[in-house]
C-alpha cells in the first residue's frame, strides 16, 4: 500500500504539522492510549517475536541517541523479565540513558512492580551484580526458612505449595504470585502476634523468582571489568550479563577497546585497529558450564528472544553479547537493524549458543544458528565510517587490513562449523558436571 | 585491418569507446575492457555536487552526535575529511591509467565556476589522458534568455581550456536552437572534440507508489537518428573532433556514426545490457562489416555519407521529408 494518500500525495501516514494547534487534541488520544488494557501476561505466547510484542515494555523514553542499537534489547529485557528483573548496569552509555537521574526510563506496571535497577562503578559491575544475587539468594532463604517456621500458622498446604511451586514458565511465576499475595494478606492478620510474622513480610517478595542480570557496554565487558566478568562467570552463580556490544566506548567519545574489530578508525587506533576483537564468547564458553549467546536482533529476532529466555532459564551463570550499532560506527542508523543482518550475512558476526543444558539431553551444546557468509566483509564494513574513512585515508593498508578481516571471518567460520559437530562442543567432557548454582 | 583511430591527438586502436557510466567505475571492468579491444574509456562523471553531498553527508556523521553529551565531544578520532570523494575518484584515475594502456579519459559534471576549474586540474594532475566536461543544464528557470545559457556552456569551456593542456571534449544535450552555431562555439572556446548526445534526466511516475521514478532507460537503437542527423551536419565543418554517444547497441550503429562522420563511437547501454564482454563483438562485427566489403580501414568509411545523413535537414529539403511522411502513410 502506498504511504501517502492517492488523492493528496503530500499527504502521508505521518505527518509533521505545528504542534501549538494540537497539544489539546494529542492530550486526549495518549490518556486514550493508556487507558488500554495490558495484555495478560500468562497469556501470552512468549515463544515468539510476534507474541512477545504484546508484553508491556517497562523500558521507555530514554534519553539515548535516536537509532541506538543498544535500547532495543533492553526494551526487550524489559518485556520478558521486567516485573522481577535487577539490573546491575556498568557506567556507559546504558547507565546514562539508564539513570539519568531524577529521571529514568525504566518503569513500572499498573501492579506497581517494574525492574529494580542501580549503577555503581564501572570496574566493578560484575562484582556487583553477583552482590544482588547472593542478596537475593540470602533473602530467599531467610524467607524459606521463616515461611517453614510459621507452617502451622499458615497452614501446610498454603506454605507446600509456595516451596514446591515450579516457576519457569510465565503461568508458573503468575500462580506464585497469586500464592504470595494470600499469603501476604495471610501474614498481615499475624503480624500483630509474632515477631516471625512481621520479619517474613520484609522478605516475602523473595518468594517469587528474581532475575538477576548485569548489564554493561564492551568497554566494561572486553577491558575495564573484564576480570570481575571473568570472576563471576567462573563462580557459577545463576546471574545473566548482557553485553550491549558497539565495539568501542560509547559513552565517552568513541575511543578503542577489544572489541574493536580489525581494520576499524576509533579514537587510539585512529589508523585502524591492527589486531582482531577479543571473542569473549570462546572464553566464557571455554569454562564449559556458562550459557554463551552471540545475538542480533536485525539479523534474527527469534534467536535473539530465545537466547535471551535460554539465559534467563539456565540456573547458572550466562553471557549474551548482543550486537548494537552506535553513532561511533558512522552510518544512518536508520538502517541500523539492516546493517546488524548484514554483519551476520557477511559472517562477522556470526549467531551462536552454546547452551551446557544441552548435554545432559545427549545434544551438542554448540549451535551456529547463522548460515555459512553470503556477502563479502567489505559488503558490510564499508557502509560504515569506522572502516571506509581508512580507505580513503590509507587505501593500500585498508586493502590489505581488509583481506585480512576477511581470511579471519572464514577462519573463525570453519572452527565455529567443526566446534557445532562435536559432541561435547569445544569444551572437554568434564566441564558438564562442573558449575552450576551450588 | 587498419581500425586505429585518432581521436582529439590520442591514439586509439579503435574507433569504439567505453563511455562514462557503471561499466568503467572499477578497476577490473576497466581491464576488462581494454582485453576486450576497447580503443579507450571514459570515467564516469565526477558530479560536483556528488562530491558536496558525500562531503555533507560524512560532515553530519562526525559532527552530527557532537556536544550531544557532556562525556563525548566528539565519536571519531580527527579525520581529514577534505575532498574524501575527489580523492577516491582521482586515486581511480590514477589507478586506472597505471593499469591500461589505452587512453583513460575523465569526465567532469560541474555546478559552479571554481568546481569546473579546480577539478579540471586535479584530473590533469592525476594523469588523465583527456577530459570530458559532462555539461548537464537543464534550464528550468522560465527567465533564462537563450543567449545566457548558451553563453553559460561557452564560459565554461573557456574557463577549463585556459587552465587544462589535455585534450577536452564537450559532452552537450541537443536542445538548442541552433546546435551547429552552439557546437561551433564550443569549438572556438576550446574544445578539442564533442560528444553528441548527452541524454538529461527525465522523470516518469509510479502510478502504483504516486512517486517519481529517476531511473535512466538504457538507450536503444532507435534513438540513434537525432544523433546521426547532427553528426552528419557536424563533422567536417566545425574545428573539433565528433563523437557518437546514443543509442548503439550493435556495430551497425557503430558503423552507422562512422559513416555519417563520427570520429569514435561511445556506448554504455550496450556494455549495461549484453556485459562487458560485448565490447569484444562490437569490434569484431565492425572488422567483419569492413572485412564483408574488401576494405582495408576505418578510414575507408568515416564520413562517407555525411551528406545523405544530413540531406533532409535544411529547410530547402522540406521537399523530400514531406514525401517521407507522405511515404509512411501508403
Amino acid at each position: 500500500m502506498p504511504g501517502a494518500s492517492p488523492v493528496e500525495p503530500d499527504v502521508k501516514a505521518v505527518n509533521l504539522a505545528p504542534k501549538a494547534d494540537l497539544v489539546e487534541a494529542e492530550r486526549d488520544n495518549i490518556a486514550f492510549f493508556e487507558s488500554l488494557p495490558v495484555n495478560d501476561r500468562s497469556r501470552v505466547n512468549f515463544a515468539d517475536v510476534r507474541g512477545v510484542q504484546f508484553l508491556e515494555p517497562m523500558f521507555e523514553f530514554s534519553g539515548a541517541c535516536a537509532g541506538c542499537g543498544e535500547t532495543p534489547y533492553l526494551k526487550l529485557l524489559s518485556q520478558l523479565f521486567g516485573d522481577r528483573l535487577m539490573i546491575a548496569n556498568a557506567t556507559g552509555c546504558s547507565s546514562i540513558y539508564g539513570g539519568n537521574l531524577p529521571v529514568t526510563p525504566w518503569t513500572k506496571n499498573a501492579e506497581g512492580r517494574g525492574p529494580a535497577w542501580s549503577n555503581s562503578l564501572f570496574e566493578d559491575n560484575a562484582e556487583f551484580g553477583l552482590g544482588f544475587r547472593l542478596a537475593a539468594d540470602k533473602h530467599l532463604e531467610l524467607a524459606l526458612s521463616l515461611l517453614q517456621a510459621l507452617a502451622l500458622e499458615l497452614g501446610e498446604e498454603r506454605v507446600n505449595a509456595i516451596l514446591q511451586a515450579p516457576q519457569l514458565l510465565e503461568s508458573e511465576l503468575r500462580a506464585q504470585r497469586i500464592r504470595v499475595g494470600e499469603l501476604k494478606t495471610r501474614l498481615l492478620d499475624l503480624a500483630g502476634a509474632g515477631k516471625t510474622a512481621r520479619h517474613l513480610l520484609f522478605v516475602v517478595d523473595h518468594l517469587v523468582r528474581r532475575s538477576i542480570w548485569i548489564v554493561g557496554g564492551d568497554g566494561w565487558a572486553y577491558d575495564i571489568g573484564y576480570g570481575g566478568l571473568d570472576h563471576v562467570l567462573a563462580s557459577g552463580r545463576n546471574v545473566n550479563v548482557l553485553v550491549l556490544d558497539t565495539e568501542v566506548y560509547s559513552n565517552t567519545g568513541g575511543q578503542a577497546s577489544k572489541a574493536t574489530p580489525l581494520g576499524a578508525i576509533a579514537k587510539f587506533a585512529a589508523a585502524g585497529k591492527r589486531v582482531p576483537r577479543k571473542d569473549l564468547a570462546l572464553q566464557a564458553i571455554a569454562y564449559g558450564n556458562v550459557y554463551v549467546a552471540q545475538v542480533a536482533m536485525g539479523a534474527n529476532p527469534q534467536q535473539t528472544l530465545e537466547a535471551f529466555r535460554e539465559a534467563e532459564a539456565y540456573e547458572g551463570p550466562s553471557l549474551i553479547l548482543a550486537y548494537s550499532h552506535c553513532i561511533a560506527h558512522g552510518f544512518d542508523l536508520r538502517d541500523g537493524m539492516d546493517q546488524q543482518a548484514r554483519a551476520v550475512k557477511s559472517g562477522y558476526w556470526p549467531l551462536l549458543r552454546y547452551d551446557p543444558v544441552m548435554r545432559t539431553v545427549g545434544q551438542a551444546p554448540f549451535r551456529l544458528d547463522s548460515p555459512r557468509p553470503s556477502i563479502p566483509f567489505k559488503d558490510y564494513a564499508y557502509r560504515e565510517l569506522r572502516y571506509r574513512s581508512l580507505s580513503l585515508s590509507r587505501p593500500a593498508e585498508a586493502e590489505e587490513l581488509l583481506r585480512e578481516a576477511q581470511r579471519l571471518i572464514e577462519d573463525k567460520y570453519r572452527t565455529y562449523e567443526d566446534f557445532a559437530t562435536m559432541e561435547t562442543g569445544p569444551t572437554s567432557a568434564e566441564a558438564t558436571t562442573a558449575g552450576r548454582e551450588p | 585491418m587498419n581500425l586505429t583511430t585518432n581521436y582529439m591527438s590520442l591514439s586509439l586502436s579503435n574507433p569504439i569507446i567505453a563511455s562514462a557510466g557503471p561499466a568503467t567505475s572499477s578497476l577490473d571492468n576497466i581491464r576488462r575492457l581494454e582485453d576486450c579491444g576497447a580503443g579507450a574509456i571514459v570515467l564516469p562523471s565526477m558530479f560536483e555536487e556528488q562530491i558536496r553531498r558525500e562531503q555533507e553527508h560524512i560532515d553530519s556523521l562526525l559532527e552530527n552526535s557532537s556536544d550531544t553529551y557532556g562525556e563525548a565531544l566528539t565519536y571519531f578520532p580527527p579525520l581529514d575529511t577534505h575532498d574524501i570523494t575527489t580523492e577516491s575518484y582521482l586515486a581511480l584515475i590514477e589507478e586506472a591509467v597505471a593499469a591500461v594502456d589505452i587512453p583513460v579519459i575523465a569526465s567532469l559534471n560541474g555546478v559552479s565556476d571554481d568546481g569546473w576549474i579546480n577539478y579540471a586540474r586535479e584530473i590533469e594532475s592525476a594523469g588523465a589522458s583527456a577530459l570530458e566536461l559532462n555539461i548537464y543544464l537543464v534550464p528550468s528557470n522560465l527567465a533564462h534568455e537563450p543567449r545566457e545559457v548558451e553563453q553559460h556552456y561557452v564560459d565554461i569551456v573557456r574557463a577549463v581550456r585556459s587552465c587544462v593542456a589535455i585534450p577536452l571534449a564537450v559532452k552537450v544535450g541537443p536542445y538548442f536552437s541552433a546546435p551547429g552555431h552552439m557546437a561551433t562555439a564550443i569549438a572556438d572556446a576550446g574544445a578539442d572534440a564533442l560528444v553528441l548526445f548527452n541524454r538529461f534526466y527525465q522523470p516518469d511516475i509510479d502510478l502504483s507508489t504516486l512517486t517519481v521514478s529517476s531511473e535512466i532507460e538504457l538507450s536503444s537503437p532507435a534513438e540513434i537518428r537525432l544523433a546521426l542527423l547532427w553528426v552528419g551536419i557536424l563533422s567536417g565543418r566545425i574545428d573539433a573532433y565528433v563523437a557518437a554517444s546514443t543509442g548503439v547497441d550493435s556495430a551497425d550503429e557503430v558503423v552507422k556514426y562512422l559513416l555519417a562522420g563520427a570520429d569514435v563511437v561511445m556506448t554504455t547501454s550496450a556494455l549495461l545490457r549484453h556485459g562487458i564482454e560485448h565490447m569484444r563483438t562490437l569490434c569484431q562485427d565492425l572488422e567483419h562489416w569492413l572485412d564483408a566489403r574488401d576494405l582495408i580501414s576505418v578510414d575507408d568509411i568515416r564520413g562517407r555519407m555525411r551528406h545523405e545523413a544530413a540531406e533532409h535537414a535544411d529547410a530547402a529539403d522540406r521537399g523530400d521529408y514531406i514525401r517521407i511522411l507522405q511515404g509512411y502513410g501508403t
